[in-house]
């Protein structure tokens, strides 16, 4: 239905696109069975996973070049043609990470319920997104967002606050998937960790370097296909396997029940599905979450340019509708999955697990611990071997295993729910192409917003307008490339702090663009000095509430006191480690000041607020300025209402026409 | 440019998107505030209140952008100002 609409786009290839993808997911079948094979007739494991990996990257590769262009069109927006639907395949793919795909079903197996916030704000923000902003973005015709921004708020200073704000929640985050990229490589192909990083890195740029926007918004299609068969794969066999009937997401009500009742057994009581009890995420904590997950969906700069890319108005709504439905797919299959391993895990805890007979039923879980201490502990140490469980359990006093004794790392569930359930190693192999997919074509959409807002806006707008086409793509590219190389370098350096500052742009981005975004359509007497003011204002808030709560725990626990929810004896032990440390002799005070940090960011807050969910006070400053300050001082000109009353209609030629020679 | 079919254009375009915005509070943050209470319903070994944040909002949102995407589009339609 979609391809219909596309008339004007008109290449063969456009023409085409179904036969193409067609092709290539029946392909990509066979391949899987063609290893499946192979791996029943002995082929090593390690060329499994190298087959895996080698022929994914290839085909990303040679779409990749195929999708090469010189035209700043077909560079920044894919020319303005792509369908609807396979718009909607590239957004799930560039929307879904690596911690999406490697992570989310391990969240919800440790968080049960309180997961579930992550579920929810990750697709309910596409309904903002479809009502709110894409649309009419489209139909203003920009580049980028600064671009909009700039246009609707008269000048540079608008310009360069958006790309201050999409660089700080764009560059984290692209940081993270290389990350993703490398941990993967390492585990799967026994590369050392600082080479893998540059093979990730030289996949990422391959798919985007040549072909800008046309090059990743093709790739990412075949990415979503690779990822999506992947992720489902398992999920299927599991329910298969534990219930006879292959729709994971129907049958797991059978493994709640299950895990319910093996959960009473096991005298556990903050059970899977009881809400607001696990980690921390209190009712409120659960909701603020929720909300700015959601609204920082809408104001994500890579999320928003890919609706730049379809041929109208009308289908970037559709566009976002079937966005969101490939999302739905692995996003509604995330709690099935983390459904099934937990199940799997309580039965195979209350079965009699003891360090004795550990080495028979669960040997998987050395390897992993081998591969890194943190990720399998069982009694408080790594369960490297049985010796070592035995070792950790009877120094623990524990004979038979609990599920309680067994601490598995969120990020290794997808990955090792395979050989947890017995699957053979091709499927494993799969996973890992999936997973690598998955952060490939996010890190790939985030590395050309960035590039763009640094080449368009910056270059292009700010400091040289007169520059030939020709001179603005070599900048663009030079630029990807050195953006690449910065990312690769921070991950190789393996930053725990900027992996925890991932889930921060999504709070980043909803207090820092989305009150300019939205009352810039919506409201037409925001000006720029309150867009400027509200920008500047929420952003400011949200980062500093970031920052001071981890980095200034201390000090921002006795600053706000009185906003503080920290009750007397967390603050008697505040103040008790306060004391310690100014007492300490000089070789103990590092250790103290560790000890009252650590305490400090555990109570730092604004009543009650977890940091993740800093936009919600950003936010409502950010609105609140924009509001007032806007209405202190001039309304806007005639010319930019009459501006504003054609973006509004999808009628018409995009107001702003580049040129594009 | 603010002719009388402009202004009932953005007042149904403006409707429309409340309309869409209470649904999406609803589904959103509303029926999850219940779900202790929901949870006591059990369809096929589903507590209803974990399915509703698991899977039914997630329905909820998918088909109200395809209603959407068509309504919106009906009256662009209706008021002359859909892309040709």
């Amino acid at each position: 239905m979609a391809n219909t609409a596309t008339g004007g786009g008109g290449t063969d290839f456009v023409a085409n696109l179904g036969r193409i993808y067609g092709i290539y997911t029946g392909g990509f079948i066979a391949f899987i069975i063609l290893m499946a094979i192979l791996n029943a007739m002995g082929v090593p494991n390690v060329v499994i996973g190298y087959m895996f990996v080698g022929f994914t990257i290839l085909i990303y590769a040679v779409i990749g070049i195929l999708s090469r262009t010189m035209q700043v069109g077909e560079y920044y927006v894919a020319g303005r043609r792509v369908p609807a639907i396979y718009n909607g395949m590239a957004t799930g793919a560039d929307w879904m990470s690596g911690a999406s795909f490697v992570g989310m079903a391990g969240t919800l197996y440790l968080l049960g319920y309180d997961g579930l916030a992550f579920v929810l704000g990750w697709t309910g923000g596409y309904v903002l997104v479809a009502i709110l902003v894409a649309p009419y973005l489209r139909k203003f015709g920009a580049y980028t967002v600064p671009d909009f921004l700039s246009a609707r708020y008269g000048g540079n200073m608008a310009r360069l606050i958006g790309v201050i704000v999409l660089f700080s929640c764009s560059f984290t985050y692209v940081v993270a998937q290389v990350y993703a990229t490398g941990i993967i490589s390492a585990r799967f192909l026994g590369l050392d960790f600082n080479v893998a990083v540059y093979v990730g890195l030289a996949g990422i740029l391959v798919c985007s370097m040549l072909g800008g926007m046309r090059a990743v918004t093709w790739t990412q299609v075949a990415q979503y296909i690779v990822l999506i068969i992947a992720y489902l794969i398992p999920a299927i066999w599991m329910s298969t396997v534990k219930t006879g009937v292959p729709i994971p997401q129907l049958m797991y009500g059978q493994a709640l029940q299950g895990i319910t009742a093996l959960e009473a057994a096991q005298n556990i009581t903050n059970g899977h599905i009881v809400p607001f009890v696990h980690g921390g995420y209190n009712a409120l904590n659960y909701f603020l979450l929720i909300l700015c997950l959601m609204v920082g969906t809408a104001s994500l700069p890579h999320v928003l340019m890919r609706y730049f890319t379809t041929p109208s108005v009308r289908e970037a709504r559709v566009s976002v509708a079937w966005s969101l439905l490939f999302i739905f797919i692995l996003y509604f299959t995330a709690p099935a999955y983390a459904a099934f391993a937990k199940w799997t895990m309580l039965d195979l805890v209350a079965s009699g697990l003891t360090p004795e007979n550990i080495a028979d039923k669960a040997s998987w879980m050395f390897r992993w611990a081998a591969a890194d201490n943190a990720l399998v502990q069982i009694c408080g140490k790594a369960a490297i071997d049985a010796a070592a469980v035995a070792a950790a359990c009877g120094e623990a006093g524990v004979t038979n295993i609990g599920f309680a004794n067994i601490n598995l790392n969120a990020d290794m569930i997808v990955l090792a729910t395979p050989e947890m359930a017995g699957m053979p190693y091709v499927i494993s192999g799969l996973v890992a192409a999936g997973g690598l997919a998955a952060a490939l074509s996010t890190a790939d959409g985030l590395l050309l917003a960035i590039a763009n807002a640094l080449s368009h806006d910056i270059y292009y707008k700010m400091i040289d307008q007169d520059a030939p086409t020709a001179r603005r793509l070599v900048v663009s590219r030079v630029l990807l490339v050195l953006v690449a190389i910065a990312a690769a370098y921070v991950a190789s350096t393996k930053p725990a702090d900027i992996l925890a500052m991932v889930s921060w742009a999504f709070s980043l981005a909803a207090a820092g663009l989305f009150p300019a975004l939205v009352l810039g359509v919506w409201w037409k007497r925001t000006n720029s000095a309150g867009a400027i003011a509200g920008m500047i204002a929420g952003f400011g808030v949200c980062i500093y509430y970031l920052l001071a709560t981890r980095y200034g725990a201390v000090g921002f626990v006795e600053m706000w006191s009185g906003l503080s929810t920290a009750t007397a004896e967390q603050l008697a032990k505040f103040e008790e480690l306060k004391a310690a440390y100014a007492a300490a002799p000089a070789d103990g005070q590092a250790a103290a000041w560790t000890a009252l940090d650590k305490f400090a960011q555990s109570i730092a807050s604004w009543g009650g607020v977890k940091n993740l969910s800093a936009a919600a006070f950003g936010l409502p400053v950010g609105f609140i300025v924009m509001y007032v300050v806007s209405l202190m001082t001039k309304e806007p000109s005639q010319e930019m209402q009459d501006f504003i009353e054609e973006i509004r209609i999808p009628r018409g030629k995009t107001v702003m026409e580049e040129k594009t020679a | 440019m603010a002719t009388p079919d402009r202004v009932s254009y953005w007042n149904k375009t403006r409707g429309l998107m409340f309309l869409m915005l209470g649904l999406w509070i609803f589904f959103g943050y509303v029926i999850h505030f219940f779900v202790s209470a929901l949870n006591n319903i059990v369809i096929l070994g589903f507590p209803l209140g974990f399915y509703m944040a698991a899977q039914g909002s997630l329905i909820a949102f998918v088909v109200m952008l395809f209603w959407f995407a068509r309504k919106q589009n009906s009256i662009d339609e209706e008021h002359g100002v859909a892309e040709d």
